[in-house]
């Protein structure tokens, strides 16, 4: 393409047919403008996805799509990016679809390391099927399934992705469009299978779940956002930390009891014990964002083409008429 | 069966003279011999099988084999459940079956014995290491006393041989301990009756020298033990004579000895191949598809992918991407499988992508037997999704029919752009027989033609003829376009509930699908073309059984035919027609009557269903004791 891509490039003709005031609209609109920045023309970029809020999402992308089955995005982008390693691969998924139904295919798909993108939009309950709670529920969650309050302990996205050691680790919010669109570009650029979980605000059926960090009077308070090579530093007044108490995290106001920045852990995207713990962050805790784990590892798509190269280069290509000769034969006159 | 058993030492059609030179002993002409080799899971016995066979096809001999192994890898030594099973038929004239029952049996231990007995004929043949008969493994198989020291098998012919003391006097010095030394006591076996059949036996040589290249103590020990076995037949007084079964007037050309799952990964890569796109298997683990897996898997060369997916619904669904991206897409599994794959393959029906899904049946439901053939998933196939969704459905007869039934699978989702079900089952998978290796050049055609033009795409255009929509695969400027399962609009795709437009849809899709009746040959009657008294209708691995009994019959003058259909959705558009020209229809499946079912529901013919849902084959006999039955009504 002679002009450079915008914004529109990425817009379809479909009309969006989310619930209104939905965080997804402001994923959709961040999407959309970051795409063009990849320099990738809309043909060579795939969003495909599940079921269920999130994945509605393809029709509204000008790009190739498709809108699967309930949690099996996953498996269906393998296939096609095994085939097709020059294509832009997205997955789009929620905590039901990629978490639930679909979980055991996005734990594969993030040990395997895909070449994919995988953004998992978080809401934390059911929003297609009307109110149920979410395998990322809280506990004692009342929901139209749970009258008494859920029993269920919940799945943590990031600590899931960790523990299958996926090689890109990230987590943004909706309404946090700086951030998003930087992690985006991050998930985009690294090579592998890199997971973005992105806290989604449901305002039918779980509004304010993420008050804490998408409020503006309150979040710098409870964001803490990570940057590689940079202390963990938070709060308002930019004056809390985390510093080690031996080997449990604490926060510590800097400047009390002699705490400096010297004191405070320095954020490591390669350090996976680093991730986990940060990963395990939960109120109190300020809740981290920004990329967890980001290391280099082989792709599967990459690795399965080269097995495919190397043998065309030891055995030449495949040929038919000898293949079918393998073996014992003989004649008949 | 029309030919009497056969037996070692029964020389009432003896033609008397010596046979080869070295064979100093008398050398008697048979037509066909039914083989059993039986023992414990670690005996060897399907390799020795195998290779018993390669040497009767290269003999020129017409064969059909049927391994009968337990899904135990490994069931505890001298066990029933350990006994695994390999019959042959070789024969000097066409056949179509293992057989029935087998005229010798090899029975390595009591439990093999115990297992099979209840199949050899009396006067039969049972050939049984002695020294395996020891009181441990004789109480262990079931037995009271030593099978071989009371009269219980008084009515056959019992050879006993000790063969364990043999192997090990034939090894001696080579320094293999005694697990190494049992080991070969297969190919000792193997090479006593490859005398007793004067098998040539260079194939099996080659064979053991390929697969011991990098271990010459193991390729000399089995060597040596083959070759006592075989001087052993030649100079023992065990046997008075050896046989000979001379070759099959069988079609002129080039064979290979073929299973049903090697010609079903050929097929495909076949088809690749002439369609110029790379092939993509989807596929999780099961018996008893895992061969195509592990066949595919060695291809990467032509390309093929092979993904063994986290689950089966990871396999088909990795498929449909791969279909969607341009790949030849196949998955394969067995029933259980297919059931996981159900809501996948409504999805690939809805976004009518090219796809094959090959359900290689078993016995169900739930585990089952899953090393024991059925073909109780044809409903399934047809009916088993939610929502009207058509799918054509083919069916393989023989082992070798497996080749161009994959091949045509991959040829019509590609020209009517859906998926296709690939119907087989474990007796076709493991089964083998000699396969006349086609022309590679005349396969019918391929044709892979993306949409690459802008103008006027519309995903869910149709082509004349086909009602195929167009392939444009991602990657093609101007012909972004999104897929998906929730019901679209005609021509665009565009999400709609318009409810006449869900119905045109629906319509449409199943006028595809009935459309490729136009793709099926008129169909073929073995007898009486003009009708006649009755019609054996079967599908799939029945062919053979049919076929044999339908011949039988017809050789004693009864007016009965045989139809055997490969394309049952749909169903050829004669076949009404054809089945109306006879008195009685009878539907012979391995399932308690689903296409009988069918037969009845679309055609108000008064079919009737014979019905066998063992785990087994029919037998020939069975087949015509019913045959008999319906005509004598």
């Amino acid at each position: 393409m002679a002009t450079a891509l915008t914004r529109k490039d990425f817009i379809s003709d479909q009309e969006v047919r989310w619930c209104p005031g939905c965080g997804d609209y402001a994923i959709l609109a961040q999407v959309q403008k970051t795409m063009p920045e990849f320099g990738i023309e809309p043909h060579k970029v795939v969003f495909i996805s599940g079921i269920g809020c999130s994945s509605r999402f393809p029709y509204y992308m000008n790009t190739y799509g498709f809108h699967t089955i309930h949690g099996r995005a996953p498996a269906l982008a393998t296939g096609l990016k095994v085939t097709r390693p020059d294509l832009d691969v997205w997955v789009v998924t929620g905590d039901g679809d990629g978490l639930s139904i679909g979980g055991n295919h996005l734990i594969h798909v993030l040990r395997r390391n895909v070449d994919l993108k995988i953004l998992l939009f978080n809401n934390k309950i059911y929003g297609l099927t009307k109110g149920q709670y979410s395998p990322t529920s809280e506990v004692g969650k009342v929901t139209k399934s749970t009258p008494a309050g859920s029993v269920d302990f919940p799945f943590n996205p990031i600590t899931v992705a960790l523990g299958t050691h996926a090689s890109f680790v990230a987590r943004s919010i909706d309404v946090e469009q700086k951030h998003l669109g930087e992690t985006l570009k991050r998930a985009h650029d690294h090579r592998g299978a890199s997971f973005l979980e992105i806290l989604q605000n449901c305002n039918i059926f779980n509004d304010d779940a993420f008050k804490d960090v998408s409020d503006k009077a309150i979040k710098a308070d409870h964001q803490l956002i990570l940057e590689h090579g940079k202390p963990l530093i938070f709060g308002k007044n930019r004056d809390k930390g985390i510093k080690m108490n031996v080997m449990r995290p604490e926060v510590v106001t800097l400047g009390q009891n002699g705490v400096t920045e010297n004191d405070l852990v320095v954020h490591d995207e390669t350090n996976l014990s680093l991730a986990f713990m940060l990963g395990n962050f939960e109120p109190p805790m300020p809740t981290p964002i920004g990329v967890f784990y980001a290391v280099s590892r082989p792709t599967y798509d990459g690795a399965i083409n080269k097995q495919l190269d190397d043998a065309k280069t030891k055995q030449g290509e495949g040929d038919l008429k000898k293949l079918l000769l393998k073996g014992d034969t003989w004649s008949v006159n | 069966m029309a030919v009497p058993p056969e037996a070692a030492g029964q020389a009432a059609d003896s033609h008397g003279q010596a046979g080869s030179i070295r064979a100093q002993k008398p050398h008697l002409k048979r037509d066909r011999v039914v083989i059993r080799f039986a023992g414990d899971s670690g005996d060897g016995m399907q390799l020795t099988g195998m290779q018993f066979t390669a040497e009767s096809a290269l003999a020129g001999n017409d064969i059909a084999t049927l391994p009968d192994f337990p899904a135990e890898i490994r069931a505890p030594a001298g066990t029933l459940a350990g006994v695994s099973g390999f019959q042959l038929n070789f024969s000097s004239s066409e056949i179509f079956t293992a057989g029935d029952e087998p005229n010798v049996l090899v029975a390595m231990n009591p439990a093999a014995l115990q297992a099979n007995l209840e199949d050899v004929p009396p006067n039969g043949v049972i050939i049984v290491d002695r020294e395996a008969f020891t009181d441990a493994n004789v109480k262990r198989a079931g037995y009271a006393t030593n099978p071989l020291n009371d009269q219980s098998l008084d009515k056959f012919q019992v050879i006993q041989i000790d063969v364990t003391r043999l192997t090990t006097l034939a090894l001696h010095g080579l320094g293999l301990n005694n697990r190494g030394v049992f080991r070969c006591r297969n190919m000792f076996v193997l090479g006593m009756l490859s005398w007793l059949y004067q098998r040539p036996t260079q194939s099996t040589v080659q064979y053991l020298e390929g697969r011991f290249k990098k271990t010459p103590e193991v390729l000399e020990a089995n060597l040596k033990a083959f070759k006592a076995g075989y001087n052993y037949g030649e100079t023992t007084e065990m046997f008075a004579s050896s046989y000979e079964v001379p070759a099959a007037k069988i079609k002129p050309g080039l064979y290979r000895n073929i299973t049903g799952n090697i010609a079903t990964a050929l097929g495909f890569v076949a088809a690749a191949v002439k369609s110029g796109r790379p092939l993509f298997l989807g596929s999780y683990p099961i018996t008893p598809a895992s061969d195509v897996l592990h066949e595919l898997a060695v291809l990467k060369n032509f390309p093929v992918y092979t993904f063994q997916a986290e689950d089966e619904i990871a396999g088909v669904s990795s498929a449909i991407g791969a279909s969607f991206g341009g790949a030849i897409a196949i998955t394969t599994t067995s029933g259980p499988g297919m059931n996981l794959k159900a809501e996948a393959i409504g999805l690939a029906v809805k976004v009518e992508l090219p796809l094959v899904i090959t359900d290689i049946q078993r016995a169900g439901p739930s585990t089952g037997m899953p090393t024991k053939p059925e073909q109780a998933d044809l409903l399934m196939a047809m009916y088993g999704r939610h929502g009207e969704s058509p799918i054509p459905i083919i069916a393989a007869s023989t082992p070798a029919d497996c080749f161009e039934c994959a091949y045509e699978a991959v040829r019509l989702a590609i020209k009517y752009m859906t998926p296709v079900i690939l119907l087989t089952d474990g007796q076709l998978a493991t089964g083998a027989e000699p396969w006349l290796l086609p022309d590679v050049d005349k396969l019918p055609p391929i044709k892979v033609e993306f949409r690459t033009d802008p103008t006027n795409f519309l995903p869910y255009s149709r082509e004349e003829g086909t009602l195929a929509r167009p392939w444009a695969i991602p990657g093609t400027p101007g012909l972004e376009h999104r897929l998906g399962g929730i019901t679209g609009e005609n021509l665009t795709g565009n999400i709609s509930y318009s409810p006449a437009n869900h119905e045109l849809m629906i319509r449409i899709r199943a006028r595809k699908v009935a459309g490729i009746t136009q793709e099926i040959a008129p169909t073929e009657i073995f007898g009486d073309a003009d009708g006649g008294d009755l019609v054996v209708l079967g599908w799939g691995s029945t062919f053979g059984p049919i076929r044999e009994a339908v011949k039988q019959a017809r050789e004693k003058g009864r007016k009965v035919s045989h139809i055997h259909l490969r394309y049952l959705n749909p169903l050829p558009k004669d076949l009404a027609d054809q089945l109306r020209k006879f008195k009685q229809v009878m539907v012979a499946e391995m399932n308690m009557g689903q296409l009988v079912k069918i037969i009845r529901a679309d055609y108000l013919i008064n079919a009737f269903g014979f019905n066998k849902i063992q785990g087994r084959p029919f037998k020939v006999s069975e087949l015509v004791t019913r045959i008999n039955r319906a005509l004598e009504g």
